[in-house]
């Protein structure tokens, strides 16, 4: 069933873009924007509005940190105007990429200007890349893409300026929003573990502890006495909940929930927004589906 | 004192006590079918598995998104086919087992990946499915526990053609027909501990384990029956001493099972009575007239 819906859609597509590929081509002056994952392709598009046109490489719930790029990357990235990433080590495949791409664009490194947070791992010390997750840094990620994009197509600098102002009045309100939610939560029962350590910047922009098994990138694994003093810890501190995320293997939170008593909280979003049925199709909704489950787990 | 370093850490957490077993479990299951693979000139049939299963897990994603039952039986189906067909090849063909193994796996390899590609998603599938030794939950150690009772049955049930075959496939062809369905058989078996293996405790554990205290083993014996029993039980060894250690020193459990049982190996390699470098050095009197 599902598969001949696929190939019906499939054909339907190939169909369609043939016969609106020449016309498509003619009709949009749209400036083609590549942006290396869905938070920053969401970003741009509320800045950029009906000026430009994104494309992602990493898609909904795709991992950035493990991304293995195609040929139809490359040739997006070579007919790019613009080029987005995050920086801080997310994309380490970047790059290569451009490079074996021949892309010409200008590269905006969205972080620029942040602070970056730095992450004990095992001897080993880096930047804690996933600084979307705090709303202030949001904003200067919105204030860097709208000069890339001034600085990319200077004739729709008023209308980039215009959208990004209206964009950062939301933030505005998402973040007193966050604000009020995290302060129903007892300070004391503001402590989670996740699988992966994505939520620095969220835990200390609102006081909130996260607590990983594993490492910053999905990439390490995790040592039996991580897991042992998590288990300890968890035990010992009486935290709550357990979560789960939406680009990780899920067994090994649940093992540590169930031999520590924690309970099971709902998904959070961390480096990947969901499909757009999903519940975090964009930022904001990203945002306020992570706020809501912990408060969900937590509040009482 | 050494009660608190060597058994405590198993009274104190259920999910060492599960690592234990699961790795006790791949530990006997697998040491037959390595010893045997070893001896076949088959060894790296582990790793071409690990790819050869994608186009399987694949198709059991297009139909059931990320769940791993349909992914894992997917990944079976698949990895019988490749190893099931190159056994097939191999034995009707001039190709031996390791050019019609390689031959499959990259027609596997290469069309799991475009399957994936037709889903236009971009997860890392191989990486949802691998699973890992500290997360072991009670689906995934009763079919680990199954799978090593199959094991140790059907290898039990075969070993004389199993080892003739290995030994001496000429002789059993012109004795007997068995030859070809126990070379099948001992295939399935090898492909139902690797996929079963890969989706509890990762490619790395799940094929180091079967390989690592086989290739030690044949260097400390020449009889085949103690060949699998020392493999058994260097596995276990392992086992136990990888969880160990990672429990201690905070490294990663699984390489670290695989580290202990490559020590053992360099151990054998220069120390084995039966083909290791001291041997060699030093040969043992042979018959003097």
């Amino acid at each position: 069933m599902q598969n001949r819906r696929n190939v019906i859609t499939l054909s339907m597509i190939g169909l369609a873009s043939a016969w609106l590929g020449p016309r498509q081509a003619r009709a949009s002056d749209k400036l083609p924007v590549v942006a290396t994952f869905t938070i920053l392709a969401d970003f741009a598009r509320n800045v950029g509005g009906d000026r430009v046109e994104v494309a992602t490489l990493v898609g909904p719930n795709g991992d950035a940190h493990v991304y293995q790029p195609t040929p139809s990357d490359a040739k997006s990235l070579g007919a790019a105007r613009l080029i987005l990433e995050n920086g801080f080590g997310l994309e380490g495949w970047i790059d290569r990429l451009i490079k074996a791409s021949g892309a010409k664009a200008p590269v905006i490194v969205a972080t620029k200007g942040i602070e970056p947070r730095q992450l004990k791992e095992e001897g080993h010390i880096g930047a804690d890349p996933h600084a979307w997750q705090s709303i202030a840094n949001a904003k200067i990620y919105v204030a860097n893409i709208r000069d890339g994009l001034i600085a990319a197509d200077p004739e729709g600098a008023d209308i980039y300026r215009a959208n990004a102002d209206a964009y950062l009045v939301k933030l505005d309100a998402l973040e007193a929003e966050v604000a009020a939610a995290i302060a129903k939560i007892p300070p004391d029962r503001r402590e989670i573990i996740t699988t992966h350590d994505a939520f620095g910047y969220f835990g200390a922009a609102y006081d909130f502890r996260f607590i990983a098994p594993e490492g910053v990138s999905t990439e390490t694994e995790a040592s039996a006495r991580d897991v042992a003093k998590i288990i300890r810890q968890i035990k010992a501190q009486k935290i709550p909940a357990v979560f789960l995320e939406n680009i990780t293997d899920p067994r090994l939170a649940q093992r540590i929930a169930e031999e520590s008593g924690a309970k099971i909280g709902g998904a959070l979003y961390s480096d990947a927004l969901s499909p757009s049925d999903g519940p975090a199709a964009a930022y904001i909704d990203m945002m306020r589906n992570n706020v809501r489950e912990l408060s969900a787990a937590l509040g009482k | 004192m050494l009660h608190e370093a060597l058994i405590s850490p198993f009274v104190e957490f259920e999910f060492m006590r599960r690592a234990l077993v699961g790795s006790i479990a791949l530990a006997l299951a697998g040491s037959p079918l390595g010893v045997f693979l070893i001896l076949r000139r088959m060894s790296l049939t582990g790793d071409a598995m690990a790819h050869a299963i994608l186009p399987g897990a694949a198709i059991g994603y297009l139909f059931a998104g990320l769940s791993l039952g349909p992914m894992t039986i997917g990944g079976l189906i698949a990895g019988l086919i490749v190893a099931v067909g190159s056994g097939v090849v191999a034995r009707a063909t001039i190709l031996r087992e390791d050019a019609s193994l390689a031959a499959f796996y990259l027609i596997s390899l290469a069309l799991g990946v475009t399957v994936v590609s037709l889903r236009g998603s971009n997860i890392d599938l191989l990486h949802v499915l691998f699973g890992s030794v500290l997360a072991l939950d009670d689906a995934t150690l009763i079919l680990l526990a199954s799978i090593a009772s199959v094991t140790l049955a059907g290898v039990a049930l075969l070993y004389r053609p199993l080892v003739m075959e290995t030994v001496d496939p000429g002789f059993l062809a012109s004795v007997s027909r068995a030859g070809g369905p126990t070379q099948i058989i001992f295939l399935a078996l090898v492909v139902l501990n690797l996929v079963g293996g890969f989706q509890a405790l990762g490619t790395l554990l799940a094929v180091g384990i079967m390989m690592l205290p086989a290739a030690s083993a044949r260097l400390i014996s020449q009889d085949i029956t103690a060949m699998i029993a020392i493999s058994a039980a260097q596995g276990m060894l392992a086992g136990y001493a990888g969880l160990i250690i990672s429990f201690h020193a905070s490294l990663p459990s699984g390489p670290l099972i695989i580290l202990v049982a490559g020590l053992f190996y360099l151990l054998a390699l220069v120390f084995g009575p039966a083909g290791g470098l001291m041997r060699r050095l030093k040969p043992r009197p042979h018959l003097e007239a």
